[in-house]
């Protein structure tokens, strides 16, 4: 369950470029919700979604995920509630890494990264399977540079780490339709607890 | 201009080139893995040196003598990595206060511009007297190389694990790192500490081989890391996929780096021109894949190669 309660956000406050982006905002998701945000360019559709991601603390307000108040708590920790796919293909991948390291890091959201090896042999097989669900022939190529991939390629694989680990939200931020990923035939989704996805 | 005492030079530079390839290991570190281009370590390269003198002149044993030194470099690169996450100063700004505030703390250490040690009286690991007429395992040559395994070791171990990848991943793409549950700012701490152990622990190496140690030491350091790092990826980048082997490529990169010095002295250049060409040479190979990109069209070919490549590593 997500609930957003009076949060606001203001943009270079106390400044001629002072921008109130929310405002008193309250929101209530609850388990399996399926949330569509729709809105003009600047309508605050992407300030929502870094304001529960946590990417900076909001104004006002508090923020609740699945019972926990994660107001204060910074982004990297709230990440274990949350699976994200960014707008922009490049951001939710990391090029210099190939595919099987960025499963790996993704599946290992939320844990602690001690001194076990980075990934395992047994995980490599689950990537594979998963790969193959996408159907875009990535099962073949584990080990190539994610950076080397298309802009569709690489959302593809964000959408399948931000789903590795079943997030208790998923947030999704659209691009534009020749970069969003065809939708894969067998639904990987489905035990989502709720999502919210704005275009 | 007699070949003869070129030749008589190498043994020298591969030592020394050795020992600055542990050094250019550590620039690697915050340059190419986190994607910082880290200044302090101009400063951590003469604190190793500094720490590891002070502490065999007072008594202590070689081994301490090292551990102090690469834990003092941790400490400098770790006061870089909280101005730049705490305070929020760009990272090459915070090396170069903390470069800046070393020049203070190394002369306190030293209490006066340079200490020098007789390294027939201290048991130092490595010295350039022992580059000829000593058993093989005494040679600075062998000694050195020794340490450049095992820290090439050391870090593929580190860079496989779940936290070694988390500091590629910070490197990589902080955003994504966040959202992914790593706290970039701890792993950018941590890279820093890493790489200034490293860089410390090659100036306590210098310390002993020079048999002293200087302030001035590290000035430029980066830029002869860097070279040594470009170096090292120019010559070998194609051949080398693994990790560890471009590390090793590093420590070549810094080799072949003092060869070049040896030879350039030897032919007479002014000393005082020196560090004009390194930065010159650094210049350029930096530049060259800027200009690659711009100027040359990629062959469809070698892309294919590429590919091809990354697939089968
Ligand atoms: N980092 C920022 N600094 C200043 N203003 C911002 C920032 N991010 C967003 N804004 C402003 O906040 C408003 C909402 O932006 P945003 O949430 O990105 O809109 P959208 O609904 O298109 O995603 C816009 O007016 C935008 O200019
Ligand atoms: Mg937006």
């Amino acid at each position: 369950m997500l609930e957003l309660s009076n949060i606001y956000k203001v943009f270079n406050p106390n400044t001629v470029n002072e921008k109130i982006a929310l405002k008193n905002l309250s929101l209530t998701l609850n388990d399996g919700d399926f949330v569509t945000v729709i809105g003009g360019n600047g309508a605050g559709k992407s300030t929502m979604l870094n304001a529960i991601a946590g990417v900076w603390r909001v104004d006002a307000g508090s923020i609740t995920i699945d019972g926990v108040d994660v107001t204060a708590m910074p982004e990297h920790r709230r990440a274990k509630f949350l699976g994200r796919v960014f707008q922009d293909p490049m951001m939710g991948t990391a090029a210099g890494m190939n595919i099987e390291e960025n499963l790996a890091l993704a599946a290992r959201r939320g844990k602690s990264r001690g001194l076990g090896w980075g990934i395992r042999k047994a995980e490599r097989a689950e990537y594979r399977e998963k790969l193959a669900m996408l159907e875009l022939g990535l099962e073949n190529r584990m080990t190539t540079k994610v950076g080397l991939l298309s802009g569709g390629q690489r959302q593809a694989l964000t959408l399948l780490m931000a789903t590795l680990q079943r997030p208790k939200l998923l947030l999704w931020t659209s691009t534009p339709p020749p970069l969003t990923p065809r939708p894969p035939r067998k639904c990987f989704l489905s035990p989502i607890g709720s999502s919210t996805r704005t275009s | 201009m007699d070949i003869s005492t070129l030749l008589n030079q190498m043994p020298g530079a591969v030592a020394q080139g050795l020992i600055w390839g542990i050094m250019a290991i550590g620039v690697y570190i915050t340059y190419r893995v986190l994607d910082i281009a880290d200044l302090t370590v101009d400063g951590t390269m003469a604190t190793g040196g500094a720490v590891c003198v002070m502490l065999l002149i007072n008594g202590y044993s070689m081994p301490v003598a090292i551990i102090g030194a690469v834990i003092a470099g941790m400490l400098a690169g770790m006061i870089t990595g909280l101005l730049h996450t705490l305070l929020g100063i760009p990272p090459i700004l915070a090396g170069i206060l903390t470069q800046l505030s070393l020049y203070s703390v190394n002369l306190k250490i030293l209490g006066s511009g340079n200490q020098t040690i007789n390294t027939r009286k201290y048991d130092v690991l490595v010295s350039m007297g022992e580059l000829k007429g000593v058993p093989f395992y005494q040679n600075p040559i062998f000694v050195t190389a020794i340490f450049v395994i095992v820290v090439i070791c050391v870090l593929y171990w580190l860079f496989g694990t779940a936290m070694g990848s988390a500091l590629r991943a910070t490197g990589n793409n902080p955003n994504m790192s966040r959202a992914q549950g790593i706290n970039t700012n701890t792993m950018k701490v941590f890279g820093l500490m890493l790489s200034n152990g490293i860089v410390a622990l090659s100036g306590a190496l210098l310390a002993q081989y020079d048999g002293q140690a200087d302030v001035q030491k590290g000035r430029g350091a980066i830029v002869i890391g860097l070279a040594a790092v470009i170096i090292g990826e120019v010559l070998l980048s194609k051949l080398l996929r693994n990790f560890a082997l471009r590390l090793c490529a590093v420590v070549v990169g810094g080799i072949i780096y003092y060869i070049v010095y040896q030879t350039v002295i030897w032919l007479g250049l002014d000393a005082d021109l020196l560090k004009l060409l390194s930065a010159a040479v650094v210049a350029i190979f930096l530049g060259i894949p800027y200009l690659k990109r711009r100027f040359v069209r990629p062959s469809i070919k070698s892309i294919m190669a590429q590919e091809e490549d990354s697939t089968n590593a």
